[in-house]
C-alpha cells in the first residue's frame, strides 16, 4: 500500500480538484481529507457517512470564581496572557495547566476540549476518512494525524493499493502531520511569483523530512514565463515536472455541478489529470 | 484601526487586497502591513520593501541539569504536552512539542531546569514609501506559527491604520492573526469551495466577536450561492472583483492590482471608508464573549 499526500504550500492552487479527480481515476484506494480546518473534498465525493467519531482533544482552564481569593499568581504565571481579572479567555488559553498547578486555592480546573469531529464515509469512489476542526480550535496537527491512521487502517483491512491525501496549505503543524512518513508529496502549484516562492519553501520541506517529490503546474499557460522559470528551478532542485495542466474555467463548473472534472468533462484539462495519475502512480509502484 | 484580511480557503485573493489597501491608504497615511501567513509570507512580493530589520524568534524549552535532577518525574507530569519524559534516569525533551508555557522550570523541586530559547522563526521589518511591513516567517521543519505571529503583532502602533494579511484555514494560527482586530473582511470566491469556507470563517469571527464583511474575487466565475448566504446571514459584501485574465495575469507577476490597473485605487479607498463606518455601527463589536465560554 503506498500513500501519495497532495500538499502546495499556497492555498487555492487546485490540490481539492485534482484529488477529487483522482478519486475518479484510481482503482482500489482510500481517500483522506487532512485539510481539516477547511475540509473541501467532501463537497466533491458526495460522501455517505458511516461512522462519525468525537476529536477529544487538549484542555482549557476554568477558574472557580468562589474558590478564588484573587491572589493573581495564574495571571503572572501564563505566558498566553490567557488570563485577565481572574477570569480565563479561552481562546487565548493553550492549556498548558501551569495556572491550575501553582494555585494556591485549588480553584483553577482544566476542562477537556471536543476539538472537533471526524467520519469514515462511503463514496461512489470508494471510502473517505475526512474531519472537521471544531469553530477556533487548536491540535489539527493531531487531527490530521489520526485521519490518516485511520486511512491505513482501511486500506489494510480492505487491501487497497494508494491511499490519497488531500493536504492542507502551508508548511507548519498540519502539513508536517499529513506529510511526515508518506511515500510521495505530489507539490501542485501555479505559475505566479507567490506560488513559485511557495513552492520553494513546500520543496525544502519534503527534503527536510525526506519524503520524495514531484510537482505539477497547474493553470500553466497564465504566466508561461513563470512556468518555464518553475521548470528550471525544478530541475535544479532535481524535482519532476510530471504535469501541466492549462487554465480553464471547466474546473469550476465542474464544482459547481459538484463532480470531479475528469467525471463532468473530457477536455484537454480532463486528460492531463488522467496523464498526471498515471505518473504519480508508475512512482508509487515502479 | 487594525483591520484583518482573512480568509478559510486559501487562494481566494487575501494578499491581492490586503496590499492593493495598504497601498492606496499609504498615499495619505502611515499604513503598517503585517503580513501573518508565517508559513508563506508573500505580500512583499506585491510590495517590493527595503528590509532593514530581521531577528530570530524563540520559543523557550527546558534544559535540564543532570546534575541537580533526581528524576523525581514531576516536570513529566506536570507537562500538558508530551514535551520531556523521564525513563530510567534520563530525561528526554521533545522540542517539536514543547509550547514555552514554562510549568516544568518553575515547578521542578530541585530548581535543576533551566530554559533555552529555541528558533523558531524570524521577523523582518522594512519600509516601502509610508508602509511599514513586518513580516514574520516560520523556519522550514517547525511546526507551531502562533509565537511568530504573537511577534509580528507585537509591533503594532494604533496611531497608523493597520492591515493584517491573514494564513488560510479556521484554526489556531488564523486566531491568533485575527484577534484584537478592530474588523476582518473576508475574501472569497463564488464557488462551493469558498462558500464552505467563508461559512467556516464567518463562525470563526463571531466566536471571536469580531465584526466581519465579504469580499468576492473572480466574481462572473461559479455561482451566486455566497451572495445568498451574504444576504441571510446579514453580512455585507463589502467588495467585488471580476474574472478577469488580465488581473490574473498582474498577480502572476507580483503586480498589486491598485499598480496595475489605477483605476481600482479610487475603489479601495471607497472600501476602506465603508468598512470604517461598519466598524462603528453600534452592535458591530459585541464583547468578546469567548471568555470561559466552554
Amino acid at each position: 500500500m503506498k500513500e501519495v499526500v497532495v500538499l502546495s504550500g499556497k492555498g487555492g492552487t487546485g490540490k481539492t480538484s485534482i484529488v477529487a479527480s483522482f478519486a475518479a481515476i484510481a482503482k482500489k484506494k482510500v481517500l483522506a481529507d487532512c485539510d481539516v480546518d477547511a475540509a473541501d473534498l467532501y463537497l466533491l465525493l458526495q460522501p455517505q457517512i458511516k461512522q462519525e467519531h468525537e476529536f477529544w482533544s487538549g484542555q482549557t482552564a476554568y477558574i472557580d470564581s468562589e474558590k478564588c481569593n484573587q491572589c493573581g499568581l495564574c495571571e503572572e504565571v501564563c505566558r498566553f496572557g490567557a488570563i485577565g481579572n481572574y477570569v480565563v479567555d479561552s481562546i487565548s488559553c493553550e492549556g498548558c495547566g501551569f495556572c491550575s498547578q501553582v494555585c494556591p486555592v485549588d480553584a483553577i480546573v482544566m476542562h477537556e476540549n471536543m476539538s472537533g469531529q471526524w467520519f469514515v464515509s462511503e463514496t461512489h469512489y470508494g471510502p473517505l476518512v475526512h474531519a472537521r476542526l471544531g469553530i477556533a480550535q487548536e491540535n489539527s496537527g493531531k487531527l490530521v494525524a489520526l485521519v490518516r491512521q485511520n486511512a491505513k487502517h482501511i486500506a489494510e483491512e480492505g487491501n487497497l493499493g494508494y491511499i490519497i491525501v488531500d493536504g492542507p496549505p502551508g508548511i507548519g503543524c498540519a502539513v508536517i502531520s499529513s506529510l511526515s512518513g508518506a511515500d510521495l508529496a505530489l507539490l501542485v502549484t501555479e505559475p505566479t511569483l507567490s506560488g513559485m516562492h511557495d513552492l520553494d519553501r513546500i520543496i525544502e520541506l519534503c527534503r527536510h523530512f525526506g519524503i520524495p517529490a514531484m510537482v505539477c503546474i497547474n493553470k500553466y499557460d497564465i504566466n508561461e514565463e513563470n512556468s518555464r522559470q518553475i521548470e528550471n528551478y525544478c530541475a535544479k532542485q532535481k524535482v519532476a515536472v510530471v504535469s501541466r495542466i492549462p487554465f480553464d474555467n471547466v474546473v469550476t463548473e465542474a464544482l459547481v455541478n459538484g463532480l470531479p472534472v475528469v467525471e463532468f468533462s473530457d477536455g484537454r484539462v480532463s486528460r492531463e489529470i488522467e496523464n498526471l495519475w498515471k505518473k504519480v502512480s508508475e512512482r508509487l509502484t515502479p | 484601526m487594525i483591520l484583518s484580511v482573512a480568509s478559510g480557503k486559501g487562494g481566494t485573493g487575501k494578499t491581492l487586497i490586503a496590499t492593493s489597501l495598504a497601498l492606496t491608504l499609504s498615499e495619505k497615511d502611515k499604513v503598517q502591513l503585517l503580513d501573518c501567513d508565517v508559513e508563506e509570507p508573500n505580500a512583499d512580493i506585491f510590495i517590493h520593501s527595503h528590509i532593514t530589520q530581521s531577528y530570530p524568534v524563540f520559543i523557550p524549552i527546558p534544559k535540564v541539569d543532570e546534575t541537580k535532577c533526581t528524576y523525581c518525574g514531576k516536570c513529566a507530569e506536570v507537562c500538558a504536552y508530551n514535551a520531556i519524559a523521564v525513563v530510567n534516569k534520563k530525561v528526554l525533551i521533545f522540542p517539536e512539542l514543547c509550547h514555552g508555557c514554562g510549568a516544568c522550570s518553575y515547578l521542578c523541586p530541585e530548581s535543576a531546569i533551566s530554559e533555552e530559547g529555541q528558533e523558531i522563526g524570524v521577523v523582518e521589518k522594512g519600509n516601502s514609501g509610508n508602509i511599514e511591513l513586518i513580516q514574520g516567517r516560520l523556519t522550514i521543519g517547525q511546526a507551531m506559527a502562533p509565537p511568530i505571529i504573537r511577534e509580528v503583532k507585537r509591533h503594532i502602533d494604533s496611531q497608523n491604520e493597520v492591515i493584517i494579511d491573514v494564513p488560510p484555514g479556521t484554526s489556531c494560527p488564523v486566531v491568533e492573526a485575527v484577534k484584537d482586530s478592530d474588523f476582518c473582511l473576508l475574501v472569497t470566491e463564488p464557488t462551493p469551495f469558498g462558500l464552505n469556507d467563508l461559512s467556516l470563517a464567518v463562525e470563526v469571527m463571531r466566536e471571536l466577536g469580531l465584526p466581519c464583511g465579504v469580499g468576492i474575487n473572480r466574481v462572473g466565475v461559479g455561482d451566486r450561492k455566497v451572495e445568498e448566504y451574504c444576504g441571510k446571514q446579514n453580512i455585507p459584501i463589502l467588495l467585488t472583483i471580476p474574472l478577469d485574465t488580465s488581473i490574473a495575469r498582474l498577480y502572476s507577476r507580483g503586480i498589486s492590482l491598485v499598480e496595475g490597473i489605477p483605476q481600482w485605487r479610487e475603489r479601495f479607498a471607497d472600501l476602506f471608508r465603508e468598512i470604517k463606518q461598519e466598524a462603528a455601527k453600534p452592535g458591530s463589536s459585541p464583547s468578546a464573549d469567548g471568555k470561559q465560554s466552554k
